[in-house]
């Protein structure tokens, strides 16, 4: 029998190198926008750029700071989270737990979850827009505040809504495969000691679900913390003199701030080292979130695991 | 047989349109361990499962017949399935501790019953942990967590939760089927020392376990009872060929 490799199997090796070049365009292109922001945004990034308004002119980049922005964006992610986690989780309990998996119904709400997951963001601003802001707030007007105006404006809090909306689906599909990989015999064990499904649930599913959980979160946090459209109609400002001091107040927002530098200064080359700054900025803050929820999962993962 | 803590009458079962059981009889007596053997698919975890309404869980399932607890039919509409469970306990064939500390593992069972004195569940839980014959060897670990100990530990363990909420009956579903003998020798150890407290129903593959630690035998095959006899008379002088087939190993 003859081993000798006889010639090269060019085929094989052509569809290695198209692999190869595939993977290596994607850490390239990823790393030519990473390096373009911090090639130029780090000069602009400063302690009065982090901690500063926009007092003296928001397109003067010697003087302008992005606290505000840094403020609002931070303050619209932590309420999108308060909202969308709870009903994100609910649903997938209801789909894992108690929907019949393959009924009719069941097949309408998971299409609907996905369609969401499709739909664009531009959309859900309005969406905002027309449901959260003219007849969620026009009622709460009309019902608590005999008419006058309270409600039924742009908001951190509808902002903070529609963005929750937005990233329903991720925190759902998440979650249910969280559900999904814990154990059946676990709940039979927790169902044949006499617990009520709630209680096998609440003190048994749902927490060794947890680190899945907070993924969807993560995820939800990571699609929503740079997203503009949705915020633009519902609760984003061009410009405030002061930080929001209640839900019911506009604020500025580190993407929206990026929008209206690109659009609106009058002399862009003079603005574009507060665009790059900024745009460090918001890389840097969807980056520590995201690692905040990371390391709060490893740690529940080891909690789980240790007892 | 005078008062069966547990009288299976004409029970028929089916999943969706399988029917898995056929017209069986059995009844267990109290203070006893009663062994369900068989081939696999022959019914006898499908049976098991229905003494505490575990099938209920699945979606399809259909059972006709009766099963009596101390004489009340745990399938009439007004039972409480989960005070049903309370009394019927559980042991299943892959250890299942939960992701918590030995000492939560134990006292689930009953602080869902609304236990919340310490004093109580430490009392409570160490009984339970000394009669699955485990404390000797946790007591100096009782908040780490389960999933640290042996394989045969997590079965033991596992015993212990279901001793610890006070069940009459334990049913175990192939409980050492996933352990090493040394690890098995000792359930069975146990399972001879818990039937002074409890009545046992266990379904094992392994025919040496029911004939060392049961007092009664059902067998069973393709979905009906063949035979149902002292575990003496099952091993050693069935009624039955088939029985005698089984049990000597000339198929199965």
């Amino acid at each position: 029998m003859n081993l000798k490799r006889r010639q090269r199997d060019w085929q094989s090796v052509a569809f290695y190198a198209v692999t190869l070049a595939a993977t290596a365009l994607i850490v390239l292109t990823i790393l030519v926008i990473l390096g373009d922001i911090v090639w130029h945004g780090a000069a602009q990034v400063s302690w009065h750029f982090i901690t500063g308004g926009t007092k003296e002119g928001m397109f003067d980049a010697q003087t302008a700071g992005v606290f505000p922005m840094i403020f609002g964006t931070l303050a619209l992610v932590v309420l999108m989270t308060l909202g969308v986690v709870p009903v994100g989780v609910i649903t997938a309990v209801y789909l894992t737990e108690y929907a019949r998996p393959l009924s009719p119904i069941t097949r309408i709400i998971r299409g609907a979850i996905n369609n969401l997951a499709g739909v664009p963001s531009i959309v859900f601003g309005l969406f905002g827009l027309g449901f959260f802001v003219q007849f969620v707030g026009g009622g709460l007007d009309q019902m608590f505040y005999g008419g006058t105006l309270h409600y039924r404006k742009p908001a951190l809090i509808w902002a903070a809504a529609t963005m929750a909306v937005m990233t329903l689906p991720v925190v759902i599909v998440a979650t249910e495969e969280a559900l999904r990989a814990v154990p059946s015999g676990l709940r039979e064990a927790s169902l044949a000691l006499g617990a009520t499904k709630l209680k096998t649930i609440w003190k048994i599913v749902l927490p060794e679900a947890l680190p899945g959980v907070l993924t969807g979160a993560i995820l939800a946090v990571g699609r929503g913390a740079g997203e503009v459209a949705p915020i633009m109609f519902t609760g984003a400002a061009y410009y405030l003199a002061h930080l929001p001091n209640s839900w019911t107040d506009q604020f500025m927002h580190l993407g929206y701030h990026v929008f209206v530098l690109s659009t609106q200064s009058p002399d862009i080359e003079r603005t574009k080292p507060i665009l790059y700054g900024s745009v460090l900025v918001l890389l840097v803050m969807t980056f520590l979130l995201n690692l905040t929820g990371v390391l709060v999962r490893a740690k529940i993962r080891s909690r789980l695991q240790h007892g | 047989m005078d008062n069966p803590v547990i009288q299976i009458a004409d029970v028929n079962f089916w999943y969706g349109t399988k029917q898995a059981l056929f017209d069986v009889n059995v009844a267990i007596a109290p203070h006893q361990t009663t062994a369900f053997i068989g081939p696999s698919g022959c019914g006898k975890s499908t049976l098991l499962r229905c003494l505490n309404r575990m099938n209920d869980l699945i979606t399809g399932t259909r059972v006709t017949g009766r099963i009596a607890l101390n004489g009340d039919d745990v399938y009439a509409p007004e039972v409480d399935v989960i005070e049903l469970r309370k009394r019927v306990g559980m042991v299943f064939q892959k250890s299942n501790p939960f992701p918590k500390s030995i000492f939560d593992n134990v006292a689930y069972g009953l602080r869902i019953q609304g236990l919340t004195d310490k004093t109580e569940l430490e009392g409570r839980v160490m009984k339970s942990l000394k009669k699955a014959a485990l404390w000797d060897e946790v007591q100096d670990r009782l908040h780490d967590s389960a999933l640290m100990l042996s394989g045969g530990q997590q079965q033991r363990l596992c015993i212990a939760r279901a001793i610890a909420v006070e069940p009459e009956i334990i049913l175990m579903d192939e409980p050492c089927s996933a352990l090493d003998p040394t690890a098995t020798a000792k359930i069975e150890e146990l399972i001879q020392d818990l039937e002074t407290d409890y009545t046992i129903v266990i379904v094992t593959h392994n025919m040496q376990q029911a004939a060392r630690c049961s007092d009664y035998t059902a067998f069973f095959y393709l979905g009906r009872l063949v035979e149902f006899d002292a575990t003496n008379k099952i091993f050693t002088n069935p009624t039955n060929k088939q029985t005698e087939d089984y049990v000597t190993g000339r198929f199965g």
